[in-house]
């Protein structure tokens, strides 16, 4: 049996920020007819890989190679004209233009004098969607489009060129169960015409049951690739993190403390309504529930950026007023925010300025401040939270997520809180980096300090909380125990379907 | 940022370009007319580029905090004639703390507009600039205003005095250059302003309040615009209403050579004085080689987007944009 040669081929590819290796040797090959899937975890290195491909970055060693032709991919036009096309997850369509003009963007079909040649225009692209099997017409506003037929119309202008290999980057994120029908339509036709397709999903049933080879990244390494047929889950998700994730629930063995805060029928507009809990010194407590269920507007009230229209904070029993981030910092409560990029940092400044910024009134000497105590404060939370960086004056916009995160929760740690709020504490960290930030909130549990951890992670927040509270559209639905809680009654919980109400 | 541009010579070029073209300026100006490199000449460059500097390291405040000052020409104008005016109804040690009063005032109205109000930096001082010129012929009546005994004052030190050989303008100038780039690069305030311009929303998120440094760099602006004003009305003892017209945009163009991003968070006060005098001696270059002073006007732009335009490329790590 002769190898098919390869539509594509991508041989050791290295890509290096400063301080982080993105790609380290990644090779993949796809053959034409196949649907190849490639997984990971975010931060991996897949969306870095596809750049790469696409030509927006260049990678610093490793070649592309399109049906075995050493090909260097100067930008993604190039990309597209060597037959190379991208859907994207986010669309980038312009709305208020026809379908026609979307797909043809920059290569209308023109008349003398510039004129676009409408007639064309329109024809060229029916024909084009008659192959794709979609109920609207050229004339069709984009707009005016659900989601799914707007991803039809990107796959419509990657069909413009005779493409020899596809990307989908997530395609089923914002689809319904029917769409996804008519969507693997079209893949399958396009396998039918011997174009590679690289598929890029987390949904394990997806990929399953779409693909035929499996390749995975780890830490911006190639992990391997599986034949989906001789594999199963277990297996994939094994190659993804490197090792079964200890995830088990770990109720804190140490005594607790006294009530460190407490929160009496808080209420925020539609927001959230009567929310009242409490967490001690020693405690973890989690809060889980859907995006949108008010979480993070609990958190972000509590640390003084919205303002309550009804209910008490309590600190060591007694009542506080927190009108400003400068209020709740004054009382000792810190947040972690749920954006790293947006919220949490300065991405622009170094790594000792931000970690230091809550705090850089106190470390004066004179009117000036103190290098010298801003050193000793980052070095001191460098070793105690093990931060990877080459020195403090590092930009922290190019430390990694998990690097970055631990400087966030440095600059809040060493303000020395009484409580501790984390939002989404591993959102964009590699696997590796998770678990060290889920050991360090139990460590500092077993210091005494009251931590609150919201996270859309079940695992997560079932590893790490001793005390679970459930939200469901603004409202806490039920309050769990390390001890009590189940992944079913907990999905029960935020979904609005009612258990047994505990007090 | 700066980490991330590439090494080489090509690199090196996009980072420094401006300081490169800054550099083959000055030596064909040089080979040109043998004057441009007379100490007397550099001197007289740098004092009158004194005013202009003043101006220039307040609104480098402002910048670095994220936000534009177009309204510095419009208010020197207003210092410049209400100091003369008040300097024969009160006397010169009174009109100076009076002068200094009223501009700062309306520095904190601006910052009060931006910082408080949360108003777009661009409208506000926009605006001012023309609110402010009308307060300016109101206040004058329209005249070109005089002092009357222009011998017998001492209130003319400022502008045309000299200690120990060196004028003052340019000690005002460079003791104010000193001062606030330890105020900006050394205390807790100047590092405030970095992380509001620097990403606002996070300077909130670690308890900063956004809206009073905002303020704080208006007033901060103000305060440099009335000693620009002082140095004018003293240098002059008598002005036109419109001394200050245009300087907004020189102003902008010496904080952007300098390296300032226009969306906040960097630049330095240092890097602004390079920007001044680079400005200035270009000028004065363009001059002495004998070109007319017009001319002036296009090849500071021109000038100008090419900073834009290598800062920018500096930071993508190539020349022209990648998506092509």
């Amino acid at each position: 049996m002769t190898d098919p040669i390869p539509v594509l081929r991508l041989e050791d590819i290295v890509k290096t920020f400063p301080g982080v290796r993105a790609l380290d040797g990644v090779s993949l090959s796809v053959l034409p007819g196949e649907v190849h899937a490639l997984m990971g975890e975010n931060g991996a290195g897949k969306s870095t890989l596809m750049k790469v491909l696409g030509g927006i970055l260049q990678p610093n060693e490793g070649q592309i190679f399109i049906e075995e032709e050493p090909t260097v991919m100067t930008s993604p036009m190039h990309a597209k004209a060597k037959g190379v096309v991208f859907i994207h997850q986010e669309l980038s369509l312009a709305d208020e233009l026809s379908v026609a003009e979307n797909i043809f963007l920059g290569e209308l079909p023109l008349k003398s004098m510039g004129r676009v040649d409408w007639k064309k225009l329109y024809a060229d692209t029916d024909a084009i969607l008659k192959t794709l099997n979609v109920g609207f017409d050229a004339r069709t506003r984009v707009g005016d489009l659900s989601i799914a037929n707007q991803q039809m119309v990107e796959i419509a202008r990657a069909l413009t060129v005779d493409p020899r290999a596809v990307i989908f980057d997530e395609p089923t994120a914002s689809l319904t169960d029917a769409e996804k029908v008519v969507l693997f339509d079209v893949i399958s036709e396009l396998q039918a015409k011997c174009v590679g397709i690289i598929y890029i999903s987390h949904r394990m049933e997806e990929i399953f049951k779409m693909t035929d080879r499996i390749s995975v990244l780890r830490d911006g390494q190639y992990r391997g690739t599986l034949i989906t047929a001789d594999t199963n889950e277990d297996e994939v998700t094994q190659l993804m993190i490197g090792r079964s994730l200890d995830l088990s629930r770990s109720a804190s063995e140490h005594e607790l403390g006294d009530v460190a805060l407490e929160v009496r029928d808080l209420s925020c507009g539609d927001l959230f309504r009567n929310v009242s809990f409490s967490v001690r010194r020693g405690e973890v407590l989690g809060f889980y529930g859907l995006v949108g269920a008010g979480r993070t507007e609990i958190a972000e009230t509590i640390f003084g950026l919205r303002a309550p229209t009804g209910g008490k904070i309590l600190l060591n029993r007694e009542e506080v007023r927190i009108t400003s981030p400068i209020d709740a910092i004054r009382h000792g409560i810190s947040l972690v925010p749920e954006d790293r990029k947006a919220q949490g940092l300065v991405l622009g400044m170094n790594c000792r300025d931000n970690m230091t910024l809550p705090q850089v009134d106190d470390l004066t000497a004179g009117p000036f401040v103190s290098d010298g105590a801003e050193v000793a404060i980052f070095d001191q939370y460098r070793d105690k939270l093990d931060i990877r960086t080459p020195g403090w004056r590092q930009t922290v916009g190019n430390l990694s997520g998990g690097n970055q995160q631990k400087i966030v929760i440095g600059k809040w740690l060493s303000m020395r809180p009484e409580v501790l709020i984390v939002d989404e504490p591993t959102r964009g960290i590699d696997v590796g980096s998770k678990s060290e930030i889920h050991n360090l909130i139990r460590a500092l549990a077993a210091q005494g300090y009251a931590v609150i951890v919201i996270s859309s992670e079940m695992p997560e927040v079932l590893h790490v909380s001793d005390r679970i509270v459930a939200m469901f559209s603004g409202e806490v639905v039920r309050e769990f125990t390390a001890e009590e809680v189940t992944e079913d009654s907990l999905i029960q919980a935020i979904s609005g379907i009612r258990g047994d109400k505990v007090a | 940022m700066a980490e991330l541009t590439r090494g080489g010579v090509g690199g090196f070029l996009a980072r420094q370009g401006i300081l490169v073209a800054f550099a083959v300026f000055m030596v064909g100006f040089a080979l040109a007319n043998q004057r441009f490199i007379a100490v007397d000449n550099i001197s007289g460059v740098i004092r009158s580029s004194a005013i202009l500097g003043v101006m220039a390291l307040g609104v480098t405040f402002v910048v670095i905090g994220g936000n534009l000052d177009l309204s510095v020409g419009s208010m020197m104008s207003f210092s410049t004639i209400v100091v003369l005016d008040l300097h024969d109804k009160l006397g010169p040690a009174l009109a100076i703390p009076a002068m200094f009063a009223l501009t700062l005032a309306l520095g904190a109205f601006i910052g009060f507009l931006v910082g408080y109000l949360k108003l777009n930096s661009l409208i506000v001082t926009l605006g001012m600039l023309s609110a402010i010129h009308g307060l300016t012929l109101t206040w004058s009546g329209g005249k070109n205003m005089d002092i009357a005994d222009k011998e017998g004052t001492w209130f003319a030190i400022f502008g045309q005095g000299e200690v120990i050989g060196i004028p003052v303008p340019i000690l005002i100038f460079a003791l104010l250059a000193v001062v606030l780039s330890l105020i900006l690069g050394k205390t807790p305030f100047g590092r405030k302003i970095y992380a509001v311009g620097g990403n606002g929303q996070a300077a909130t998120f670690s308890g900063i309040p956004r809206a009073r440094v905002v303020f704080l760099t208006y007033v901060m602006s103000a305060f440099c615009v009335a000693t620009a004003g002082l140095l004018q009305a003293s240098r002059s003892l008598g002005s036109q209403n419109t001394v200050g017209q245009g300087m907004e945009l020189e102003v902008l163009a010496a904080v952007i050579l300098g390296g300032a991003s226009l969306l906040g968070g960097s630049g330095t006060i240092f890097k602004t004085v390079i920007g001044v005098l680079i400005l200035g001696f270009i000028q004065n270059g363009l001059l002495l080689v004998g070109l007319e002073f017009y001319v002036q006007y296009v090849v500071t732009w021109v000038i100008i987007i090419l900073a834009v335009w290598l800062d920018i490329a500096a930071k993508r790590g190539r020349l022209l944009s990648p998506i092509a």
